[in-house]
């Protein structure tokens, strides 16, 4: 087996740096690194495929995406307001598929959240799917796999 | 009206914790009067298990509670429904896991007992032992007593309690207005929201008919819709109302024109609903239909509390399950129609994402709100929550139930004194 490292090199610097503008609430930054159809996901059930015919913890396109980050900047949330912060870790990534127009990629996430002096930790298996473009890559897609998607879950005022 | 007393000379029963206007703030977290209310209101009465959407064929299940209990509602091969105690008979173990399923039996994976889907013991594996022990037909999973209302199924450790439909009562006209959004189809279970907050069940039940917080609390969500839409959602000064409908229940009217949906259907298509009518029109439904949808689509303009675990809350179930004192779980379930069009589901669903479930741009907020109450609830000895918005302002309904405006907290003075009636009972053991 041959791993294309320079590859998977470009996609891993790529997604550290959407980790690390997440966390630091970059998100207008953020908002910028998607494709125009673009759909952010976070499923219920993580064995499904069909997200625009089941329900979802959410299912953002540009709009959803826009309206989520203005929730979150708005000073109008009371809930976002009390996360003091997210520290995410990315790792075990791993190109699935590579064809001209786009890659796949998986990897491991482990996001930490503070909240109320409150550590929450969300383990999650990550799927981009990434079209290249003039200076990297633009998200596509970016399937949310959490651990415990179909359990009770706390209230999510970030962005995974 | 009450004055704010010290709670001193009054005996700490939690029946005498509830007065008319106010509650003692140790309802939320003592956790004697937690477990005193799992014995006398949660297997006391009946509690909503789901919808018999959930449980389409025969042999599909899915697992709930009862207070403390799991159980499985299961659909027998006749298409009989059950209820079953999630316990097996030999030493215990639980004999369904997973939200829900399908299944030919029940066997229990320790010592390989199987059970049908009524719950009937059907298989012992080395059977001998048990020669002259036990019978087999003496040890079916234990089943509750269940009844459905508009395919609302709810149960009941109560074995001599009144129907579900006396117990429903007033609440049954408003469940018939609610499954209308279901479009024309019947109503069917989508999927479902699941979270959990570090908070009493109480303050969940109080948050179903308070409109009062919405207009603060969900400020954010209210910025993310376009004008027309926030306007619906500005209700406070409108003509809504709340109704104490008996037996704790209660509804709380914010968007009178949204409370049958069957009604007015000529209305224009609102701009957040544009997408959908041009999806069923390219789907080749006629006009009246797309209209029709559309309407449906909004969900009803009411809340519908029914004590304790369930309301009908303008497009969706929510069934709260007390864990302790101070934890409660919550689902969020979405509803469609079944065989509706696909389009129809799906908008249902992305509203449904918008604002509930633990990503939506509402939830969190309330989240956020209902563990601030239970944290201030801890400061100082003593102290009252108050529930007497709008006491000096009622009305009777038409149907003759005592109202008040749609942001008095008419519903939750009627869920308490449901509450302080079952409480002050003696227990039953
Ligand atoms: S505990 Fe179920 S078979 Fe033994
Ligand atoms: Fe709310």
């Amino acid at each position: 087996m041959t791993i294309n490292t320079d590859l998977l090199n470009k996609a891993t610097a790529f997604i550290w740096h959407e980790a690390d503008l997440l966390d630091h609430k970059e998100y207008q930054d953020w908002l910028s690194l998607w494709s125009k159809d673009g759909l952010y996901i976070v499923p219920t059930d993580n064995n499904e495929t069909d997200y625009e015919n089941t329900l979802n913890l959410a299912l953002d396109d540009a709009d959803m995406r826009r309206m989520r980050v203005a929730r979150l900047e708005s000073g109008e949330s009371v809930s976002a307001g009390s996360v003091s912060g997210t520290v995410r870790m990315i790792s075990r990534l791993r190109i699935l598929e590579e064809t001209a127009d786009y890659i796949v990629v998986r990897c491991a996430m482990t996001l930490n959240e503070l909240r109320h002096g409150n550590l929450v930790s969300y383990p999650a298996d990550l799927e981009y799917r990434l079209k290249p473009s003039a200076d990297g890559f633009v998200i596509d897609r970016k399937v949310v796999k959490l651990m415990h998607a179909d359990g009770f879950l706390r209230t999510v005022s970030f962005i995974f | 009206m009450s004055e704010l007393i010290e709670l001193k000379n009054i005996s700490q029963k939690a029946a005498d914790m509830v007065e008319e206007g106010r509650v003692h703030k140790a309802l939320y977290s003592d956790p004697e009067i937690f477990e005193e209310e799992l014995d006398k209101v949660f297997q006391n009465t009946w509690i909503y298990i789901g919808h018999e959407s959930e449980v389409p064929d025969a042999g599909s299940f899915k697992t709930a509670f009862v207070g403390r209990h799991p159980v499985i509602l299961s659909r027998d091969r006749k298409k009989n429904l059950h209820v079953l105690l999630n316990r097996c008979r030999h030493r215990g173990a639980t004999v369904c896991e997973g939200r829900k399923g399908k299944t030919k039996a029940f066997t229990c994976p320790y010592h390989g007992w199987g059970y049908g889907l009524d719950g009937s013991l059907r298989a012992i594996p080395k059977a001998e032992e048990y020669e002259g022990v036990l019978d087999k037909n003496d040890l079916p999973l234990d089943s509750l007593r269940h009844e459905s209302y508009q395919g609302l199924v709810f149960a009941t450790f109560k074995d001599d309690i009144e129907p579900l439909e006396d117990f429903l009562g007033g609440a049954k006209k408003w469940i018939d207005l609610f499954v209308k959004q279901g479009g024309g189809y019947p109503l069917k279970v989508l999927g479902e929201h699941r979270f959990n907050f570090p908070g009493n069940w109480k303050i969940q039940l109080e948050n179903t008919t308070d409109a009062y917080h919405f207009p603060i609390i969900h400020k954010s969500f209210i910025s993310s819709l376009d004008d027309a839409t926030a306007d619906i959602f500005d209700f406070l000064d409108g003509d809504g109302f709340v109704e104490d409908l008996g037996h704790g229940h209660s509804v709380m009217v914010m968007i009178p024109d949204l409370v049958d949906l069957e009604d007015d259907l000529d209305q224009p298509i609102p701009e957040r609903f544009e997408d959908l009518a041009q999806a069923l029109r390219d789907e080749g439904q006629d006009e009246e239909q797309v209209k029709r949808l559309v309407r449906a689509a909004h969900g009803t303009g009411f809340n519908l509390n029914l004590f304790p675990n369930v309301s009908c809350s303008m497009a969706f179930f929510r069934v709260l399950r007390p864990v302790s004192a101070e934890v409660t779980e919550i689902q969020h379930v979405a509803l469609g129609g079944e065989g509706a069009p696909a389009s129809f589901n799906r908008k249902r669903m992305r509203l449904h994402e918008h604002f509930q479930g633990p990503m939506g741009f509402g939830t969190p907020d309330d989240g956020e709100a209902w563990e601030r109450v239970q944290k201030g609830s801890m400061a100082g000895k003593d102290g009252w929550i108050l529930v007497n918005r709008g006491m000096e302002n009622l009305h009777k309904s038409p149907d003759g139930n005592v109202a008040g405006a749609v942001c008095s907290e008419t519903g939750m003075r009627g869920a308490y004194q449901k509450y302080k009636q079952m409480m002050a009972a003696e227990g039953e053991k």
